[in-house]
């Protein structure tokens, strides 16, 4: 999968995250939780997992998480790589 | 043949993570994922996302799974189903403006397809087609008879309404005829038949009120839009004391009669009759159900 376009899903809701997505040269990943430095690296780490098994190899991701559950980080990251993706616009 | 209680089905905005992760600990009956009116176009795609995810990963416990895609003439349909149906633990798929059999006939085919992808059971997933429009209405019983996944069918009151160029009105008058079709089509073709639902969350008279109505009609639940409303409606839907007594006494009599071989079974100077027992074997039947 390319990500060519800027964009993003989610919300700043509790128990939501917002996710962006940008192209980039390499994997950058940029994480703030509202919950601890720990879960921080644990979303970092869940994002590159993704990444990888989507054979991701050039995107700029930001997350700003709100409490969110793992399985809804990744709903929300796979909306934010399909919409990336996506061509035209 | 399924025995199952719906009395309460809690509709859950599908784009609402914080909802959608304690969508089965305030007790209703069944959950209603919805990907349609609750979520806006530009997040059909995320709903989608996250309500699969929803029930693909997230263990909920002793309640019936289902979803609300978006209407057949939509792009999100197709999608919607493959989607929902890939995340293996859903059980059924309310298809809202269901118009006529040929309706639910395509969702079947469609649901066919993506269970076999999946290497789920045919058959596993049902269909509840919700009538919320006139030629609906009319069509209830072919509707309510187009496949064998039916088990339910449902009414939505705003649309249909609306549909008839009418005001909803909290009374309802407006919607009688077509509540006393949809639960007639759905006895003669013996599934459930699920109300719409109570828009004003404040008020528990009024939704005491129709509920007591819809149940004398013989509709088996209701839709709900708030956890607060399901209490209320359990509490008329679920036998009483007196009247789990009363069941349990017709059938001991009637029993009892059948083994003296008597032609006439009374139970204080009142018949006992078939119709009668197989009455209160329902309501010993709900009132397991039930606890």
């Amino acid at each position: 999968m390319e990500i060519n376009k800027k964009s993003q899903a989610g919300s700043l809701e509790s128990s939501d995250l917002m996710v962006y997505v940008e192209p980039f040269n390499e994997i950058k990943i940029e994480v703030e939780s509202s919950v601890s430095s720990q879960h921080t690296e644990e979303i970092r780490s869940l994002i590159l997992n993704e990444l990888e098994m989507r054979k991701i190899n050039g995107v700029y991701v930001k997350i700003q998480d709100n409490g969110a559950m793992n399985l809804t980080i990744k709903a929300r990251l796979k909306t934010a790589l399909l919409r990336g993706a996506k061509n035209g616009n | 043949m399924e025995i199952r209680l719906r009395r309460t089905m809690l509709y859950i905005p599908g784009n609402n993570p914080g909802m959608l992760q304690i969508a089965d600990i305030f007790g209703a009956d069944s959950v209603l994922f919805d990907l349609e009116d609750s979520v806006p176009h530009s997040e059909k795609d995320s709903a989608r996302d996250l309500v699969s995810n929803m029930i693909k990963y997230r263990a909920y416990e002793n309640i019936e799974i289902t979803v609300r895609v978006n209407p057949l003439n939509t792009p999100y349909f197709e999608d919607d189903v493959k989607e929902i149906i890939a995340a293996k633990k859903l059980q059924a798929i309310r298809l809202p403006k269901t118009n006529r059999a040929e309706d639910v006939d395509k969702l079947a085919k469609l649901i066919g397809k993506y269970e076999k992808e999946n290497e789920i059971a045919i058959g596993t997933i049902n269909i509840h087609p919700m009538i919320e429009t006139a030629l609906g209405v009319e069509n209830a019983f072919s509707i309510a008879t187009s496949s064998v996944r039916v088990n339910a069918i449902t009414i939505g009151g705003q649309d249909l309404t609306a549909d008839m160029g009418i005001a909803k009105t909290k009374s309802g008058e407006e919607i009688l005829w077509a509540r006393s079709r949809i639960v007639m089509a759905a006895k003669a073709a013996r599934i459930d038949a699920v109300d719409t639902i109570f828009a004003d969350i404040n008020d528990k008279n009024g939704l005491i009120e129709e509920t007591r109505l819809i149940k004398k009609l013989g509709f088996t639940g209701k839709a709900v839009i708030n956890p607060r409303q399901i209490e209320p409606i359990h509490k008329i839907f679920t036998p009483t004391e007196k009247e789990i007594l009363w069941a349990q006494e017709v059938i001991e009599t009637y029993d009892k009669g059948l083994k003296e071989g008597k032609g006439v079974i009374a139970l204080r100077g009142k018949m006992i009759d078939p119709p009668v027992v197989k009455r209160a074997e329902k309501i010993i039947t709900i009132s397991k159900l039930g606890k």
